[in-house]
């Protein structure tokens, strides 16, 4: 609760700074809007926003939901193969410093102005993260844990499959929690980039429209609305993580999430 | 809940185990060369050694969790495998933190894709005195209370065959006695080996006991002290045994 309370305050002296800076300096709205003027265009030009906003939303749940799929599947997949997982490993490693942004035009040349080529950026961005964390996670089972299932199926025949499935699969749980962590935080960044380079419909597309006429108060409603969403996401997908691995100690929270430091403080 | 009791629970038959001509080398240095060793059927037997001094690494062996050396023999004494026979209890609980109490005890069942006997389960928590904790997961409980969760977990898997990794090393004295009574008591018939570098629980629990001590390790001639197990911590004649024990695990006991 304190917590919660220094947040709010924080941000209204955040505000309070920026409406201080926009008076003393007395800059016209089309350089520098102030936080009164932005919540006046975001109310009158609500019904616009949360149109834009909406599809932005479906872009990063889809985006996300692809990501995370298709990561989780491929690391599963790797780690029941030793000799796949010894070539592939290494490459997912460096994967994620790879500027994947840099593929955005070639997805809208290749999937069009549509949704399709924002989810695909979404999706590739986040694949990364879930891919290697939960990979990571499978590599570094509890020895003795295996030792106890090895002498529980012995003899039996299923168990390198058993062994997947009933402990490195469940072990491996809260490192797949953290990727997924990182991918909430980076799934609204594909969506938005995609809609940068080419679209019709969305945040992104509505922040470079605005831009263009020089409407940056609805600029800035845009990008606090994406930045709403950004956080709102993220604090839903920790909640439910939270909530599904109750065995995971809160003192051990995802490594390089915004929810590490927040927590500890 | 069904009770367990020795009447209307029928024990798996005892099976001694021979081991003969066990081998081990690591990083180059042999852990011990040429070890021969005898279960008998139906008997707790203690290996008692200093730290390190590979009586672990000789159970893991019998376990096949280690390389077997190929000069290594290990029958069993109705001559069939002895794959799948064996259960085995480490030093930590390995209580799996995602699983509640119950389905812990019941994860062998699991691993194998058999119908879970939860009855069974319930009963045998109850004798260890957790029934109930059945429900709770492991990192709620003390450190006895997993010792014995995993100890229930290692009576469920209804083998004849125990491999004990010094099962109550990290428990503080009194729930270690208790434990170890409770053990005793519940092992049944079963062929147990439990390795051990505490004398006095050596000479409570074991029919017989060997000492493993040197480099490289080499077993000294069984000691069997009189009566059954779990023998009273507070009998004068364990004292004595106790003081010998100490004495060859100094290293200057008397190698056969």
């Amino acid at each position: 609760m304190s917590q919660l309370f220094r947040i709010v305050v924080t941000v209204a002296g955040l505000l309070l700074v920026w409406q201080v800076i926009v008076s003393l300096n007395e800059l016209p709205p089309y350089i520098l809007p102030g936080p009164l003027l932005v919540l006046e265009t975001w109310v009158a030009r609500a019904d616009t926003i949360a149109r834009h906003a909406g599809i932005t939303l479906i872009e990063i749940l889809l985006g996300f939901a692809l990501g995370s799929g298709l990561g989780a599947i491929s690391a599963v997949l790797i780690g029941y193969h030793n000799s796949v997982r010894r070539w592939l490993f290494p490459v997912l490693v460096i994967a994620p410093s790879i500027p994947f942004f840099a593929l955005a035009p070639l997805l809208v040349l290749w999937l069009g102005y549509g949704i399709a080529s924002k989810v695909t950026m979404a999706a590739i961005i986040i694949f990364f993260p879930v891919t290697a964390s939960l990979l990571d996670g499978l590599r570094r089972t509890e020895p003795g844990w295996l030792d106890l299932a090895r002498t529980m199926t012995a003899g039996h025949g299923r168990g390198r499959w058993a062994e997947l499935r009933h402990v490195r699969i469940p072990a491996a749980l809260p490192a797949l929690a953290s990727g997924l962590r990182v991918a909430a935080a980076v799934a609204p960044i594909g969506a938005v980039v995609g809609e940068w380079v080419g679209s019709s419909a969305g945040l992104g597309y509505l922040m470079l429209h605005a831009n263009g006429r020089m409407q940056i108060d609805l600029l800035f409603a845009a990008l606090l609305t994406l930045a709403a969403i950004a956080v709102g996401l993220y604090f839903t997908v920790d909640a439910v993580l939270r909530r599904a691995l109750p065995w995971q100690p809160d003192s051990l929270p995802a490594e390089g999430s915004p929810a590490s430091n927040a927590s500890t403080r | 809940m069904v009770a367990i009791t020795q009447d209307d629970y029928v024990w798996p038959a005892a099976v001694g185990l021979t081991l003969r001509g066990a081998s081990l080398d690591y990083d180059g240095r042999s852990v011990f060369r040429d070890l021969d060793l005898d279960l008998p059927a139906g008997e707790i037997t203690c290996l008692l050694g200093p730290s390190g001094v590979g009586k672990s690494s000789l159970l893991r062996l019998i376990a096949g969790l280690a390389p077997t050396a190929t000069a290594t023999a290990l029958t069993a004494s109705d001559g069939a495998p002895l794959e799948g026979r064996i259960a085995y209890m480490d030093q930590r609980d390995l209580l799996y933190p995602w699983l509640t109490v119950v389905d812990n005890v019941l994860l062998g069942s699991r691993l194998r894709g058999e119908t879970p006997d939860r009855d069974r389960a319930l009963a045998l928590l109850e004798h260890v005195g957790l029934a109930d904790r059945a429900a709770d997961r492991p990192q709620v409980l003390s450190g006895g209370m997993r010792q014995r969760a995993a100890l229930a977990r290692t009576l469920m898997e209804d083998r004849p065959i125990v491999l004990m990794d010094e099962p109550f090393s990290s428990l503080d004295a009194l729930t270690r006695l208790k434990l170890q009574d409770l053990a005793a008591e519940l092992l049944g018939d079963r062929t147990v080996l439990l390795v051990t570098h505490d004398p006095l629980e050596a000479l409570r629990v074991g029919h017989g006991i060997h000492v493993l001590s040197g480099a490289p390790a080499v077993l000294h001639t069984p000691l069997r002290p009189a009566g059954l197990p779990p023998r009273d911590a507070t009998d004068m004649s364990l004292h004595a045994r106790y003081a010998d024990l100490l004495h060859r695990l100094g290293g200057g006991g008397t190698t056969p």
